[in-house]
């Protein structure tokens, strides 16, 4: 075969979705063997493009070359057969099949099964060999953990023959040690001739792993880098168009009072699984409170208990004053009545509804208030003017109280979402992913907002899944993993080193169950 | 035109109507297929339903059932619950309105005793509804199985007591005895005459402004109440509910118990209306109807009376036909009926797509 030195080239691929214009006229070459970043804000056309060339889109004018052919996908299988692989964000893996049954998913080859799934057992011996991607074979998915469970993908594509990987944001569920793992891989991948296209919106990624990165801004390609020839600085500034502070700035918080306090909680989740065991800890006024931890480590669970969503099983937990186990619960509007405001994880499906109307989403939650009801009389005219205020308080776009929510983009939902809950003068504020799927621009913002919260004197509990965030904005940080606290930390005494460790301490004696028992 | 508007119009007003063409077009396939000239039946289903005085009143009658059924089914839909039990609901309801007009003191003026009928029907309708709304929020039981199966337990609860408790003495039939006069809704030709015009005589009775005035409730209800916008917010995305502070369980039991209320006003514009006693299947059909004039309707009640309306020509207009036209029965009705089902609630978005595209340039060159 004759190797090209351009795997992939893009000219003046154009994509209309209704009066959106994702991709405008995009060029992007490719080469072969080398590692490519893709970065840009939410919105930019990462993905409809990385669609495109995958097939689920097709674009409605341009050109696309693969291996200098001419390509044009009208499915994945025919990416696939291109040497197209793709790795997505949510994994495509069936839970209970095991990781030989999931590989040959979609190549099943023959009526039979037996058959195929030797030969690919065989095949994904030598795979795994190649490349360093051990995986257990016949241990099914649901048991692996996540950074496992990417692997199982990449084999997925290489299974089926891809020459050129994309992976989008692969590193958003993995703990930095698992991260580090992964770009072990992608230098395995490489030194054998497989191309990667890496998208991200982590700029330390692009600068510590890939070889060239071009930059999306509105739809457009607006630049493309050596990487050794820019830095993050540069990148960030091409990504929104102007000069952002990345770090915020802020004061030493002088921490008052605990306002919340969380005795041994013992919390379980909506299908009754335990996720939270003997957790205590407090949040005192003026402070912002850090929690981190891998997804799924039972930080989600902790902040719906803390805003009264799922019940506390053992424990209590005393706000304000008032004490709450699980013999004396109270509901998240009762909650919310003694001052605390949640602002949660799950933007699209609890924080907001995306079919009503903004000024209905910003309701959510206080639509008992006296202010909007006269009687049995829900006011419309008080309920639309709340929002413009709110939505002139936290420069919410565009100040359309009528339009609906899901026309908003994510940083302006967020925004409102933030709005609702702050302007209400709560004392405590829980808030989880301030910032997961907002503009760079938005992020500032709202850091921000978050700072004047704490100077304000509220106690600030913070989850996010961003490292990087909760070290920049946490004044105390505290690790969670399987559920458990395992280590408290000052912020200016964090590392991201001892902090990943303290992620991952569960996850290592979950896998090497009898170097835990020593 | 805004890209929100243009959604909004073909979302509100563009598709029902596509998709309701749509199934009328498949019905003149059917009535081309039984040799029947679609264009000559159209004409007498037309004239049947709004050609003279009484097929107006006998459409207006139909229609008022509908009303009430369909309003069942859209406040159900706006918790996100598909009420199918619009049919038994509607039955003991009736039982509800009928044990107060049969049980009252005859001498009690019409003005109590109507209210009182009234009253009747939204209780044992809600009663009805209830339990399988309990069975959806505390037990998991699907409110779609649950309700179809209390369709048959009204129907046999029903039979029971109009055969052994309910049947007047002496009679061979199983109906009640006659509503006392004060239990009487005016019909509209009554109350025409009685202002000096004569009209038609029909079943049409006062019990479409009953229709009306719930109509607006519901629509007041549900978009001018925070109950309202509690069951929307269910309806829309429980989780946010939660996170508001909203127990889903509880509106699943309370909007439960408004919709099988609503249904359980059938009984008001049959029995105390035109029947005048209590009887066997005076429902028939309606339960079911609703479902499509909700679906057709797009849940609001604005787009229920239209649909109502509709569906009340097709009734007294398919009579019609089927008396015209031999090789027509008159369960063709059904047929048109099942097709309006469905292309407006299983094919809702078939032109969608289309109508997306069209309407792109429009918006472009603006």
């Amino acid at each position: 075969m004759s190797e090209s030195n351009i795997a992939i080239e893009l000219i003046n691929v154009d994509k209309h979705f209704g009066a959106v214009h994702a991709n405008d006229k995009v060029n992007l070459s490719v080469k072969s063997g080398t590692i490519h970043g893709i970065v840009g804000e939410n919105g930019a056309g990462k993905s409809t493009l990385m669609s495109i060339l995958y097939g689920f889109y097709q674009a409605d004018s341009g050109q696309i070359k693969v291996f200098d052919k001419d390509f044009r996908a009208t499915s994945s299988k025919q990416s696939i057969e291109a040497g197209i692989g793709m790795v997505h964000q949510h994994f495509m893996l069936v839970d209970n099949f095991t990781v030989l049954e999931n590989v040959i998913l979609g190549s099943e080859g023959g009526a039979l099964i037996t058959q195929s799934l030797e030969k690919a057992r065989i095949e994904l011996t030598r795979l795994a060999k190649e490349y360093g991607l051990e995986v257990e074979l016949d241990i099914a998915v649901e048991d692996l953990s996540v950074g496992m469970q990417q692997r199982v993908e990449i084999l997925k594509g290489l299974y089926k023959g891809a020459k050129v990987l994309i992976l989008d944001e692969p590193t958003g569920v993995l703990t930095p040690q698992e991260s580090d793992e992964l770009f072990r891989i992608f230098d395995a991948l490489k030194k054998q001739g497989v191309t990667i296209i890496l998208i991200t919106h982590k700029l330390r990624e692009i600068m510590n792993i890939t070889d060239h990165v071009s930059v999306m801004r509105a739809g457009k390609m607006v630049a493309h880098r050596e990487t050794s020839k820019t830095n993050p600085e540069e990148l960030a500034e091409l990504m929104i168009g102007r000069k952002v502070l990345l770090n915020i700035k802020k004061s030493k918080a002088k921490s008052g009072k605990a306002l919340l306090v969380a005795n041994n909680l013992e919390i379980h989740n909506e299908q009754g699984l335990k996720r939270v065991t003997n957790v205590s800890f407090e949040a005192r006024s003026g402070e912002i409170l850090g929690i981190a931890g891998v997804t799924g480590n039972g930080q989600g669970s902790l902040l719906k208990a803390l805003a009264g969503i799922l019940p506390i099983s053992k424990g209590s937990i005393e706000i304000m004053g008032k004490t709450i186990s699980s013999e004396s619960p109270l509901n998240p509007e009762q909650l919310r009545n003694l001052g605390v405001a949640h602002v949660p994880e799950d933007r699209q499906k609890m924080g907001m509804i995306a079919d009503f109307s903004a000024s209905e989403t910003a309701l959510l939650g206080y639509h008992n208030d006296q202010e909007i009801n006269q009687g049995v009389w829900l006011k419309r005219s008080s309920v639309k003017a709340n929002c413009e205020s709110l939505m002139e308080a936290f420069d919410v776009r565009p100040t359309n109280p009528d339009l609906k929510s899901s026309n908003f983009s994510g940083g302006n939902q967020q925004k409102l979402i933030l709005a609702r809950e702050f302007e209400r003068n709560p004392e405590v504020l829980i808030i989880g992913q301030p910032t997961r799927g907002v503009d760079i621009g938005a992020i500032e913002f709202i850091r921000k907002r978050i700072i004047e919260m704490r100077d304000a004197g509220k106690a600030i509990i913070l989850i996010s899944v961003e490292l990087e965030e909760i070290m920049s904005l946490s004044d105390r940080i505290i690790v969670m993993c399987d559920g458990e606290i395992t280590g408290t930390v000052n912020a200016e005494d964090a590392e991201e080193a001892t902090l990943g460790m303290m992620m991952a301490n569960a996850l290592t004696t979950n896998e090497n169950p009898d170097e835990a028992e020593l | 035109m805004t890209r929100d508007n243009r959604l909004a119009w073909i979302n509100g007003l563009l598709l029902p109507l596509f998709n309701v063409l749509t199934a009328f077009m498949v019905t003149a396939v059917v009535f081309i297929l039984i040799d029947v000239d679609p264009i000559v039946a159209t004409k007498i289903l037309i004239y049947g339903a709004l050609g003279y005085e009484e097929g107006i009143g006998y459409t207006l009658y139909y229609a008022t059932n509908f009303i009430f059924t369909g309003l069942a089914v859209a406040v159900a839909f706006h918790a996100g619950l598909f009420n199918i039990g619009g049919e038994g609901q509607a039955y003991v309801g009736g039982l509800g309105t009928a044990l107060v007009a049969l049980y009252i003191n005859p001498a009690i003026s019409a003005w109590l005793v109507i209210p009182l009928g009234i009253l009747g029907g939204l209780t044992f309708g809600a009663l009805w509804a209830i339990i399988p709304g309990y069975l959806q929020a505390y037990r998991g039981s699907h409110i779609v199985i649950t309700t179809i199966m209390f369709n048959f337990l009204a129907s046999a609860l029903m039979v029971y007591l109009l055969v052994h408790v309910l049947r007047e003495v002496g009679q061979m039939s199983p109906q009640s005895k006659d509503f006392p006069d004060a239990a009487w809704i005016p019909f509209v030709h009554d109350i025409f005459a009685s202002m000096g015009y004569k009209i038609a005589d029909s079943p049409l009775n006062l019990s479409i402004l009953i229709a009306l005035i719930f109509s607006v409730l519901v629509w007041f209800f549900l978009w001018h109440t925070r109950w309202g916008f509690a069951i929307r917010a269910t309806g829309k995305s429980p989780d946010a509910a939660i996170y508001s502070g909203i127990n889903p369980k509880m509106i699943i039991i309370v909007t439960m118990c408004i919709s099988g209320a609503l249904a359980g006003l059938v009984g008001i514009n049959e029995l105390m209306g035109v029947q005048h006693r209590l009887l066997l299947d005076f429902n028939y059909g309606y339960g079911f109807g609703g479902i499509a004039v909700a679906l057709m309707g797009r849940n609001h009640p604005v787009g229920i009376i239209i649909a109502a309306l509709l569906f009340g020509i097709l009734y007294q207009g398919g009579m019609d036909l089927a008396f015209e036209m031999q090789n027509v029965s008159r369960h063709i009705v059904v047929v048109m009926q099942g097709f309006v089902i469905l292309f407006c609630g299983g094919l809702e978005y078939l032109y969608k797509p289309l109508l997306t595209r069209f309407l792109a340039p429009i918006e472009a060159s603006e």
